[in-house]
């Protein structure tokens, strides 16, 4: 019962209390992750599933694709265009959220307090709200008959309507809408925390409001924007409802690719390489957010 | 801008303009569904007057009346396991000071943040499978289990948050005035804790609620939850009742919100 016992005690609490998490997390996410990567190295079944066979097969099939007639051996060109698309539009989801997420956080932590909780419960509303219904509603923006269309011609801007959905660039703006929620709470949280001292005592020594901002704010809330640009990027690389909705089948990403071993496909042991690479992206892209944001101390 | 006023620091050109309009844009397409739903027309394209036939239509469907039940049970039982295990590791994470392994437990709780889910979702698709086959269990207990992992760091973090912020000084002193520490946790941890617990539980709430991708592959025939329904549904063309169905899931979502908001604010 005693509250002061140090050390070992310590820490045998935080993992007794922590276990019961523990357990279901390897149960039901971290555990199966292993299975995927030993899918992976395993012959392709006649229908679905693996033969519990070694097969580089899986592997092989993500760079490469061998002709069903000659044998002969060529770059999946297809892959690497869905692998470049996801990169291209996540990179881009994370700028534009950024662009977008910065100023808007700014922008409620500013407000007065009682302002602020209004701010951020409109914020919230879309955050909490569906994806799939969010992506919907973007989709009934853009489609040919859609209101941004029909304003345009209304204006006379445009004569026929712009083909805009099932194209990147509405995969683009689907992701940019549903994750920008996601970029503006972890930087609201680190404006929130901000001491705005900081920016009077930039003024006093004559600072411009560029340096104070790159100089000053930037830094502090770097955290934050790290945060950010994770929580976006991730989910982004993974995408598999919006490009499905808003790319129409044709405008696939990788994750979308990844369903369509698991499903049409019937190539498991490739699916499941596909996993592991979006897996190791993954993993290349949080040791070099970590490296940033640990390398660069509080003087930039 | 050079009024008489005295210099704001906190303000940068520019950001004000960027987020209205980031607000506007954010609300304009969700308001356009809003408004489509009450189409009287039978296409999403023309507008056919105001009616709520839409919503009648899907009321009146088995299929989303089944749908929404379980969608409810599963995020029902995903919120309350995954909270409840979450505050026990948040409680386990910092109140006890470092110790060794705590970033171990760090990257398992928030693993399924940083994992895309399209991968955990193929992981247990082919997990739960071979599980499937081997038990012969087919029931809801592959949902509640995969969600309430998932849930697992939302109610985490925000639990957690509340916790870093809350001052030590209550505790100690109930710990200097011979409090056990179930008497600590239960009368001076829990309670100040409890608004980081409602917030964990309701983003793990609607976290589930809004699931598609793992419920799509986890899900045996005959278990739609009402998004991977509605995500049947547009396999064949977008139809007004499922802007019906969505508007209605968006107003459950103000509407648990709005409470929310309302308990937190009773509390402070």
């Amino acid at each position: 019962m005693s509250t002061k016992t140090p050390g070992r005690s310590k820490g045998l609490n935080g993992w007794l209390l922590s276990t019961p998490a523990l357990v279901l997390l390897v149960l039901a996410a971290s555990g199966p992750l292993i299975i995927v990567a030993i899918y992976s190295v395993l012959e392709k079944g006649d229908y679905s599933g693996v033969r519990w066979i070694l097969s580089g097969d899986g592997w092989f099939g993500v760079l490469f694709q061998r002709d069903i007639f000659d044998q002969t051996v060529s770059l999946a060109d297809a892959n690497l265009t869905i692998f470049w698309r996801s990169v291209k539009l996540s990179i881009m989801t994370t700028l534009i959220t950024f662009a977008f997420g910065l100023p808007t956080a700014w922008f409620i932590a500013t407000r007065p307090p009682k302002a602020r909780a209004f701010w951020l419960f409109l914020i919230t509303i879309p955050f909490w709200t569906n994806l799939l219904i969010r992506t919907f509603a973007i989709m009934e923006v853009i489609r040919n008959q859609g209101i941004l269309n029909t304003a345009l011609i209304h204006f006379g801007l445009i004569s026929e309507p712009i083909q805009i959905l099932y194209t990147d660039t509405a995969v683009l703006i689907g992701m940019t809408y549903v994750y920008l929620p996601l970029m503006v709470l972890p930087l609201y949280a680190a404006i929130d925390r901000f001491d705005f001292k900081l920016i009077e005592a930039g003024y006093d020594l004559y600072a411009t409001r560029w340096q104070v901002l790159r100089g000053v704010i930037l830094p502090i809330i770097k955290p934050g924007i790290i945060a950010g640009s994770i929580l976006v990027f991730i989910p982004s690389l993974g995408a598999y409802v919006t490009p499905r909705v808003l790319g129409g089948g044709k405008n696939m990403m990788i994750g979308n690719f990844i369903e369509l071993q698991f499903g049409q496909g019937q190539n498991w042991p490739l699916g499941a390489a596909l996993s592991t690479v979006l897996l190791l992206i993954v993993l290349v892209s949080l040791v070099v957010y970590t490296k940033a944001s640990t390398r660069e101390g509080p003087h930039g | 801008m050079a009024k008489p006023r005295a210099f704001d620091v906190t303000t940068l050109p520019g950001f004000t303009f960027v987020a209205i309009l980031a607000f506007v844009l954010l609300y304009a397409p969700i308001v356009t569904l809003v408004i489509y739903s009450f189409n009287g027309g039978n296409s999403v394209n023309q507008w056919g007057g105001f009616s709520l036939q839409w919503y009648a239509v899907a009321w009146q469907n088995e299929a989303v009346q089944d749908a929404t039940a379980r969608s409810l049970i599963i995020a029902l039982w995903a919120s309350v396991i995954s909270t409840a295990l979450a505050t026990m590791a948040a409680l386990g994470t910092t109140r006890r000071g470092r110790f060794k392994g705590q970033t171990v437990i760090y990257v398992i709780i928030n693993q399924p943040l940083m994992v895309p889910e399209i991968v955990t979702a193929v992981a247990l698709l082919i997990f739960f499978s071979s599980v499937k086959i081997a038990t012969g269990y087919t029931g809801l207990g592959y949902l509640i289990l995969a969600h309430s992992a998932f849930c697992i760091p939302f109610a985490y973090l925000p639990i957690r948050a509340r916790l870093e912020g809350m001052d030590t000084a209550m505790e100690t002193a109930a710990a200097d005035l011979y409090a056990t520490p179930w008497q600590t946790f239960r009368y001076i941890t829990l309670p100040l804790l409890l608004p980081g617990v409602i917030a964990g539980a309701m983003l793990a709430f609607i976290i589930s609620l809004d699931n598609v991708i793992i419920t799509e592959f986890v899900k045996s025939a005959g278990q739609d939850t009402l998004p991977t329904y509605m995500l049947g549904q547009l396999r064949r063309a977008l139809t007004p009742e499922v802007n019906a169905i969505s508007t209605a899931l968006l107003a459950l979502t103000v509407v648990i919100l709005t409470g929310f908001v309302f308990v937190t604010k009773k509390r402070d």
